[in-house]
């Protein structure tokens, strides 16, 4: 039952590929750019979850709360000294000015870890109920974990308050009329500006909670952690569409199934150059994504 | 209907370089604008626009292609910020306003190319018009009412079908709003406007790809829409015909200068304007 083992890994796998790649999604719908940081406030949600338990001895549920409002208020924080000044700057300016912000935010970490002489840590595994779900019996039994099984139900919970959030709520509504024309947006009485606020506050609590399940997956993490799981969500992002929600799910546990089967059946070695190469298949014959729209050129 | 579009109101000066039908004249103006101007790069797009709107006055913006008209328009709602000039909406200056802002002010428009929300619905294109006058601004509320029972979710529905019910839309409300006949687009183009609850209403070349029948309804409805609520309504028009039949105050734009102004009757016999549409007799 290799198969449905890896199925399952790859499913919760894609999951978080998912929450991270709603954040760049979102924010790329609404404010038009690229958000390289975003990886890395994972990071600081998984630092900030790991310093409440392990040093301050919180309760689990107290310091994922915690790393939540961290998370959300650096987000927000982030937009508003960093993005808003160049809102209307050319989209490479913002694009470098994201980058910096990602390598700023690891070597702050860096800087805070190396007082303590200490550059790994070791992610706390109590954190989540020990629970584990068994299926089939005998050699064929396959057993899905407390984390997988919390990554898979707590990531479809969020996808489908985010959808009703959007489609059924006045901000949601507000947000996607400036996804489509800022502008007019903006002629209608929407504070643009708020609007971006709030995507950010969003996209940054989903990336505190992406850090717990990513934390909770690889263990053994330093200040780099968000970097490649905000690479491969940007991958997810685009692979389902950039700007689509639905695609950001689909894109995220597509990639990540995609990934677990390279690990199983090519080499692990190869997984990321196959998952990577996906991105270039589908830039080549799908260059809007798997959901995304055409975009129409304004005359 | 009860006001002939063909019965002209007398215009009177206003104690400014402007005029006002005698309806509004005791009443503060809606808007007004002192020697406005932008340049783009050495260009005098617009300059020394100075007008008065009534409160509740259709007034024209006409002028040859070119003239500076959606330019002015663009100034009116801080899309574009004056290089020169201020503008009175309402008693209070626009400077240093946003766009939002501005239209919360009382300040709404439509467009010369329609630019709906065409991905969302007619109802939540209007629903987006009325963003302002719905409480629950909160993010935290949103989250709140999510899964329960949203009262100003339902509120901002029957407020938007009320509205659209106003062009006999209503049964329209849940098509997507990229999908509608032009005409129809036109007109929600106009009840999204209505929705933000605007005090001046500006139309960027409304009747424009429409036929007679459809020009002479929509003269209707812009009639309609003064009387009911109560609002003045600014158009910018190359139909001649609708401008001549419903416009109160008529102002031409020409290489970004005001050469006229007044009523139909001014306009239609002032050599200047004559010389912009047609060239100098020779």
């Amino acid at each position: 039952m290799t198969f449905l083992a890896t199925l399952v890994n790859g499913l919760s796998l894609g999951s978080i590929y998912a929450l991270i790649a709603l954040g760049y999604t979102m924010v790329y719908g609404i404010a038009k750019m690229l958000n390289f940081a975003h990886g890395d406030i994972i990071m600081i949600g998984a630092f900030s979850i790991f310093t409440c338990i392990t040093s301050l001895k919180l309760p689990a549920i107290l310091a994922i709360l915690i790393a939540i409002v961290l998370c959300t208020i650096l987000g927000i924080t982030i937009e508003f000294l960093a993005y808003r000044p160049l809102r209307k700057a050319p989209p490479l300016a913002v694009l470098i000015t994201a980058i910096g912000v990602s390598y700023f935010l690891q070597n702050i970490v860096l800087l805070i870890n190396k007082l303590s002489n200490k550059t790994t840590f070791v992610f706390p595994t109590n954190i989540l109920p020990d629970i584990s779900l068994k299926i089939g019996s005998g050699d064929n039994a396959i057993i899905i974990n407390g984390n997988t099984i919390f990554t898979f139900i707590v990531t479809a919970v969020i996808m489908v308050a985010l959808t009703l959030f959007i489609n059924k709520t006045k901000m949601g509504k507000a947000m996607r009329a400036v996804s489509e024309d800022k502008e007019t947006a903006e002629l209608m009485g929407i504070s643009a500006n708020r609007t971006i606020t709030v995507t950010f506050a969003i996209g940054s609590a989903l990336a505190a909670v992406a850090g717990l399940f990513y934390g909770g997956t690889v263990i053994s993490f330093n200040h780099t952690l968000g970097s490649m799981p905000g690479i491969k969500a940007f991958v997810a992002a685009v692979f389902g569409g950039i700007g689509s929600i639905p695609g950001a799910m689909l894109g995220g546990i597509i990639l990540g199934i995609i990934e677990k089967m390279a690990e199983q059946y090519i080499s692990t070695s190869l997984a990321n150059a196959v998952v990577f190469g996906m991105l270039i298949l589908v830039l080549t014959f799908k260059p809007t994504g798997l959901l995304g729209k055409k975009i129409n050129e304004k005359v | 209907m009860n006001k002939s579009p063909n019965k002209k109101p007398k215009l009177v000066p206003y104690p400014s370089n402007s005029f006002v039908t005698e309806r509004d004249l005791d009443k503060p103006p809606v808007l007004e604008t002192v020697h406005l101007g932008i340049d783009f790069g050495g260009l005098n797009a617009v300059d020394d626009f100075s007008i008065l709107v009534g409160r509740t006055e259709i007034s024209g913006l006409i002028g040859p292609n070119g003239a500076g008209k959606t330019t002015v328009f663009n100034l009116l709602t801080n899309v574009y910020q004056p290089t020169r000039g201020n503008i009175m909406l309402d008693g209070y200056s626009t400077a240093g306003k946003t766009v939002a802002q501005v239209n919360k002010m009382g300040i709404a428009r439509t467009f010369q190319n329609i630019r709906l929300f065409s991905n969302m619905s007619v109802i939540e294109n209007v629903m987006v018009g009325l963003h302002n006058r719905m409480p629950g601004e909160s993010l935290l509320s949103s989250i709140t009412h999510l899964f329960g029972f949203s009262k100003a979710e339902k509120e901002a529905r029957e407020m938007a079908i009320d509205l659209l019910s106003f062009f006999n839309m209503q049964d329209l409300a849940s098509a997507n709003a990229g999908s509608l006949p032009y005409g129809a687009q036109r007109r929600l183009e106009i009840v999204r406007a209505l929705a933000t609850n605007p005090k001046i209403l500006l139309l960027d070349e409304p009747a424009a790809g429409m036929n007679p029948s459809e020009t002479h309804e929509l003269m209707e409805n812009i009639l309609r829409i003064r009387d009911t609520y109560n609002i003045a309504i600014m158009l910018i028009e190359h139909d001649m015909n609708l401008v001549m039949n419903i416009c109160e105050g008529i102002c031409v734009l020409d290489h970004g200068k005001v050469i006229a102004k007044g009523t139909p009757d001014d306009i239609r016999n002032d050599p200047k304007v004559i010389e912009a549409y047609l060239g100098k007799k020779r």
